[in-house]
């Protein structure tokens, strides 16, 4: 499916670090958009068959995204995404927060801080995150909260990919 | 130091040998022929998976088996795939997006 482009996922429990590498084919001002764009964004934030919905978003320093994940069943997970530094097509970052729907955060945990490079050869787009998730606790509850219900796409991940690479005949 | 078994797995030759060995259990010298790879740096990816517990090793007369820890890697499993399940999920969809708003643009 990516045929040759890098996609890879790594996590470091000792440092609650979630490293995401990832390249498009697509040139560098396309990509950037789609990660900084709030309607390009809730093309695809949300994986299937969830969907995202950016309530309002300010793309700069000091600026915010509040949007929510919608279940099919109409279920809303909303979050605060705050812009602590942007440099315009090869880096921003920003502190991640759950929040309620009245965008009050919830502050049991520390909100995680998200760092994503992007950089360009030969027309392949890589996209670089890291995701400082502070304490294991909130990197554990971040699985048990928001996945929840989602066994059946283990069991689907199980069958399809897992149980097949690991009889593969080499 | 006692390793992290996500580092474990991080590394491509080390999630091959996994997947060899889930088969069935094999010895060193019969793991490092399915790689390119000198004997000395299979063995090396052996010890950090007997380190971390996801392969056990086994004595069957004078050869050591080296055996997957089917408990552990389930273990694994249990972390990462939602996770790695969700990003997958946004990124093929990304794929499609970028490659739509490429056909518009031309």
């Amino acid at each position: 499916m990516t045929n040759n482009l890098l996609s890879n996922f790594t996590v470091d429990k000792n440092t609650s670090n979630v490293f995401v590498t990832r390249e498009f084919a697509a040139g560098l001002p396309l990509v950037w958009d789609a990660f900084t764009k709030p309607e390009i964004l809730d093309q695809w934030w949300a994986p299937k068959p969830w969907v995202s919905k950016t309530r309002h978003m300010d793309f700069k320093p000091g600026g915010r995204r509040f949007y929510a994940m919608v279940s099919p069943e109409g279920q809303e997970h909303w979050s605060v995404q705050d812009y602590t530094e942007i440099t315009p097509t090869t880096n921003f970052k920003f502190l991640s927060a759950f929040s309620d729907p009245l965008e009050k955060l919830d502050d049991a945990f520390p909100p995680s801080a998200w760092n994503l490079d992007f950089s360009e050869a030969a027309g392949i787009t890589r996209v670089s995150i890291v995701i400082d998730h502070k304490t294991p606790e909130a990197l554990e509850r971040l699985i048990q909260m928001g996945f929840q219900g989602r066994f059946t796409m283990i069991l689907d991940y199980l069958d399809h990919e897992l149980l097949p690479a690991l009889t593969r005949k080499p | 130091m006692r390793r992290d078994i996500f580092q474990a797995i991080a590394d491509p030759t080390r999630r091959a040998i996994i997947a060899l060995i889930a088969v069935q259990a094999m010895t060193p010298n019969a793991i490092a022929e399915h790689f390119d790879s000198s004997r000395q740096a299979v063995s090396k990816h052996l010890r950090i998976l007997t380190e971390c517990e996801l392969v056990k090793q086994q004595q069957q007369g004078r050869e050591i088996y080296y055996q997957l820890e089917v408990k552990k890697m389930k273990e694994v499993d249990k972390w990462l795939v939602p996770f790695r399940k969700i990003w997958e999920s946004r990124f093929n969809q990304l794929d499609h997006v970028l490659s739509t708003l490429k056909s518009k643009k031309k």
